[in-house]
């Protein structure tokens, strides 16, 4: 049922893909426009992003609020380093919870793909033992990663 | 219960994911599981350490033999902590794939 796979690279690497069926420049821009974020990157059920920031040029902030509307919440800070309407952005990005967690490197590439698009997520964490730790906390905000499989491990 | 952490820093090493990857086919020993991977002894020691630390493997007494072999409590926690993170993702995406289809056919929707 899931479109999505993730394997991890080396020993600092995370890769997500996931299919669209919405051409890339559709996709890219629910990346970067505020309110289309707002829309869908949500995390857990009952979860909300009453503020967005995203401002994406080069240097540009990110920033992304949420709440559970029950006084929880966290946020996500960033910037933006390159991007390539409408198929490539490079940005930076870290959580607080409330203390910031190591800046993960994400380069997050739009390519056509018949009428759709596949999307290719490329994290690059500082060491082995922050992927570790962010993948055992829950990607961050439990909802930036998920795994395939453990290369047939887990599943037997 | 296991320290999740501890198991993803674990996984972080191929050589480490090939030794569970053999253990999976069937438990082995410490010599056993050295050779295939060329590993001096005291190195696969310390790569079967941080596994049974990490609660990815146990091993047992069985004679004068001490096998390998995956625990399963610890494998199964981290498979289900993988599937809830997947979901979690899986979420967000689906909510995409809307947002995508409703901005996508806004042009059209004047020729229905």
């Amino acid at each position: 049922m899931s479109k999505l796979t993730l394997t991890t690279e080396g020993d600092r690497n995370i890769v997500i893909k996931r299919r669209f069926a919405a051409p890339p420049e559709a996709v890219y821009r629910a990346h970067i426009e505020p309110a289309l974020i707002q829309a869908w990157m949500l995390g857990p059920d009952g979860w909300t992003m009453p503020k967005c920031v995203s401002d994406p040029r080069p240097g540009g902030q990110i920033r992304y609020e949420w709440s559970d509307g029950k006084g929880h919440g966290f946020h996500l800070t960033g910037e933006f380093i390159e991007l390539s309407p409408f198929h490539r952005i490079v940005h930076v990005e870290r959580m607080h919870l409330p203390d910031p967690t190591p800046d993960n490197h994400v380069e997050t590439t739009f390519e056509a793909d018949g009428a759709g698009t596949l999307m290719t997520v490329r994290m690059t964490l500082p060491d082995a033992d922050v992927r570790s730790k962010m993948l055992a906390t829950g990607m961050e905000h439990g909802m930036e990663v998920s795994y395939s499989r453990l290369d047939g491990v887990a599943s037997r | 219960m296991i320290n999740l952490s501890d198991a993803f820093q674990a996984l972080a090493d191929p050589t480490r994911r090939a030794i569970l990857a053999r253990l999976s086919r069937g438990d082995a020993t410490a010599t056993e599981l050295a050779k295939p991977f060329a590993l001096a002894q005291p190195t696969i020691s310390q790569h079967l350490k941080v596994l049974t630390e990490a609660g990815l493997i146990v091993r047992s007494v069985d004679g004068t033999r001490r096998p390998c072999r995956l625990a399963r409590e610890g494998i199964e926690a981290v498979d289900q902590w993988l599937g809830a993170l997947r979901d979690a993702l899986d979420a967000n995406y689906d909510r995409l794939d809307a947002v995508l289809a409703e901005i996508t056919q806004q042009p059209e929707e004047k020729n229905p």
